[in-house]
């Protein structure tokens, strides 16, 4: 009988102790976990067994035999999964760096015209960013991949700028660049003129803060890195030869190529990003108080200094969180490549290759895992820059 | 104005404004023509406003066919200028119920009306018998479920044949029922003291932000399988639903995870020196003020979530827009994607668009008390 009420009052010593509820709970759950990984590896185990499949990463090896369109190294359908998934890598890193670029500018650019006096554009770019804003991502890839299909011309009656750019059905077809040795010199003298910037830019600083005297550190940068450059391309003899595409048959050859699902795909991703981005800029702007702008025209600062030196490094602090997860956004959602047929992660590894090989364990783990690097680097990649701008404030 | 009267001083009457300043005129001077800049970005927007509104306005509505059996129908009416909405007509009922066995369709129908009936005492106060409502909403998924599927003196109806605008809310309202909870349990174990709780919490929600929802339903419809039981037939709608549900109640954790923090630390030790326990403290003190900061972006995250169920076409599912594409594969409407996208579209605008209007009212409706 005693020993029954003691026990009890073990139990209840322990439970009613926070720190050991604590250690209690947590052992508990552990112990639950490690039941259920437990639990799903023996069924993936057994179930695997029962298909005689295994577990293994040998069929990255073995060759995919299906072609892929869109390819920045080569590529044959002779090739393996591996380097196929590689190409799908390559793919959806291209749309994502192509993407972010276009919907940070046109975020930006609609961003500010959302602030705009002018009632016209202001309700403009208000419609638009709700439309884009409310309807799925999916629905405006296959939308935009639809007009771009549909509204484009075939090859023979391309839409051409100069000769030399031919919109179509296909594709758009640019001149691509083949480069002599005497263009050695012109990377040489980029490289000489970034790096005098990154100079100029920290002298200009000292010098400012010494005596403050400002230099045009706008122009002077530009100088160096954009016309210095071309004018060595000018004196070494332009050594560019570029190679334009010519219509053969039905289709052009030579060149450079986007690709119509390429093209869809960005379009679609990056103008859908760029709505949300732009009401990101617009808090982002907004939240900068007007005593702000007020205390720097009382110091004397013109609308451009002011703009630069005080509106946009407080904004920024405001806009940059929120746009890392946009980024990241766009980025996932480029694996909706799959629905018109760009060849992406999930289109490549996690399409073909687990159909053909029938291995959808491994395929979907590369994929998960491909995707988790992706984010978390461009996080961490977002959290350095983030810091960096926090620092200003004391 | 040649007023010859005199006035004392002081007596003058107040002039009306200059015409120029006020008006129809001080209007568009003000917000239309203010600086050059101003009168450029004026003149692009009318020739923009030019450009697409009339053309598409034509495509919508004034070209466009209502009626008509086929495509040629359509082509024939219009000399293929408009619109053919006489397909969407003709495949209405398919856009609504998929395949729902027709005989059936009242059982939908009924759950279309409770919706709404469910929604009201949820989304606003001043409801007449709002508290035995709310005990209607509670039980609402699960009268709809059994409505849906049937059994219980219902006939049973295969999840297969779920499609259209009801796979549309089937997905989104159970999606949104089911992981705010979750979500809320998560944003706390990722708060908690115990650090074990904490790094499960942290893991799962960070793994789930990482990869894309797409990736996520096809482990749903490929993978899954394999970690259960061998010889276990698991419903892939109810595998779509878990793995959307778990999908937003990350998301949502997040959003949680942010109002519990804007919670002034002095809020929870008052709690804790008036002797509440963990739950009850979270109950009546932290959980009343943090889900009361972070309903617009739970509300963001459910239209996200609503959004994200059009993804289910690519495993297969048939929600509006793979119906729509399904039905292209007649060869009397074939060619008509256009259609279906921008039918589609205005659908999810206006459900959407209703969403964050509902966001708005409820901000505003919220920012009474202290606004810092």
């Amino acid at each position: 009988m005693e020993s029954v009420e003691q026990k009890r009052n073990i139990i209840s010593t322990l439970w009613n102790d926070k720190e050991k509820r604590a250690v209690i709970i947590q052992i508990f759950s552990i112990a639950g976990l490690f039941a259920l990984v437990w639990f799903m590896i023996g069924n993936a185990i057994s179930n695997l067994d029962a298909l005689g499949k295994g577990f293994s990463f040998d069929f990255l090896f073995q060759p995919a035999s299906y072609d892929i369109n869109q390819h920045l190294i080569s590529y044959t359908s002779r090739d393996t999964h591996l380097r196929a998934t590689i190409i799908g890598i390559m793919n959806t890193a291209m749309i994502a760096v192509a993407g972010i670029i276009l919907a940070t500018v046109v975020g930006f650019t609609l961003g500010v015209l959302r602030l705009s006096k002018n009632f016209l554009i202001n309700r403009i770019v208000y419609i638009y960013i709700e439309y884009i804003r409310n309807v799925p991502v999916l629905l405006h890839i296959l939308l935009v991949h639809g007009v771009v299909v549909h509204s484009l011309p075939n090859p023979k009656a391309a839409m051409t700028f100069n000769d030399s750019f031919f919109l179509t059905k296909r594709g758009f077809f640019m001149p691509s660049p083949d480069f002599e040795s005497a263009m050695t010199v012109v990377w040489i003298a980029l490289a000489i003129g970034i790096a005098f910037t990154f100079w100029f830019r920290r002298y200009a600083k000292r010098v400012q803060d010494e005596t403050g005297k400002i230099f045009p550190v706008f122009l002077i940068s530009f100088g160096a890195v954009v016309i210095f450059p071309v004018l060595v391309y000018f004196l070494a003899g332009s050594p560019i030869t570029w190679e334009i595409p010519v219509l053969k048959g039905f289709n052009f050859k030579g060149g450079m190529v986007v690709r119509p699902e390429f093209l869809a795909l960005w379009l679609a991703l990056s103008l859908y990003t760029a709505a949300f981005i732009a009401e990101i800029v617009r808090a982002g702007i907004i939240a900068v108080s007007h005593g702000q702008t007020e205390a720097a025209y009382a110091l004397g600062l013109r609308p451009g200094r002011t703009t630069q030196l005080i509106v946009i490094p407080q904004a920024l602090r405001v806009i940059v969180p929120p746009l890392t997860s946009q980024y990241l956004n766009l980025t996932k959602n480029s694996s909706l490549a799959i629905a018109i047929g760009y060849m992406d992660i999930v289109a490549t590894i996690g399409g073909i290759s687990l159909n053909q090989t029938g291995r959808e364990m491994e395929c979907m783990i590369i994929v998960l895992a491909l995707y988790l690097i992706f984010s978390l680097s461009i996080s961490s990649v977002m959290n350095w820059y983030n810091k960096r701008i926090k620092l200003v404030e004391r | 104005m040649s007023d010859s009267r005199e006035y004392a001083v002081g007596t003058h009457p107040d002039l009306p404004p200059p015409l120029s300043t006020s008006g129809a005129i001080g209007w568009i001077r003000g917000n239309l023509l203010s600086s050059p800049t101003n009168i450029i970005l004026t003149v692009l927007s009318i020739y923009f406003l030019y450009k697409v509104v009339p053309p598409s306005l034509n495509w919508l509505f004034f070209d466009a066919t209502f009626n008509g059996d086929s495509r040629q129908d359509c082509r024939e009416a219009s000399n293929g200028a408009g619109a053919c909405w006489a397909f969407v007509k003709h495949r209405f009922h398919l856009f609504v119920y998929g395949f729902y066995p027709v005989e059936q369709r009242w059982r939908v129908d009924i759950s279309f009306i409770l919706l709404p009936l469910a929604l009201w005492p949820v989304l606003f106060d001043k409801v007449p018998y709002r508290k035995h409502l709310l005990k209607f909403s509670i039980a609402f998924p699960f009268i709809a479920g059994w409505l849906l599927i049937g059994g219980f003196g219902l006939t049973p109806v295969s999840t297969d044949y779920f499609g259209g605008f009801m796979l549309t809310l089937v997905i989104g309202v159970t999606g949104i029922v089911f992981s705010l909870p979750i979500g809320v349990a998560l944003a706390l174990g990722r708060q908690s003291n115990m650090p074990v709780l904490r790094v499960i919490c942290v893991t799962f929600i960070e793994f789930i932000r990482g990869v894309p929802l797409i990736t996520l339903l096809f482990v749903a419809s490929t993978m899954l399988n394999y970690f259960l039981p061998p010889g276990t037939q698991f419903n892939l709608l109810l595998r779509v639903l878990i793995m959307v549900t778990l999908f937003s109640a990350a998301y949502i954790a997040e959003v949680v995870r942010g109002g519990l923090q804007a919670i002034p630390k002095g809020q929870y030790e008052a709690a804790d020196s008036m002797g509440l326990k963990y739950w009850q403290s979270m109950q009546k003190i932290i959980l009343p003020q943090a889900l009361k900061i972070s309903i617009p972006g739970i509300v963001n995250t459910f239209i996200g979530l609503y959004k994200d169920t059009t993804l289910v076409i690519i495993i297969g599912l048939l929600d509006p827009l793979g119906i729509g594409r399904a039905s292209l594969a007649d060869t009397k409407w074939t060619g008509l994607t256009t259609e279906i996208y921008v039918f589609v579209a205005i659908f999810f605008f206006l459900s959407c668009f209703s969403m964050a209007r509902y966001s708005l009212y409820l901000e505003n409706k919220l920012h009474t008390g202290h606004k810092r």
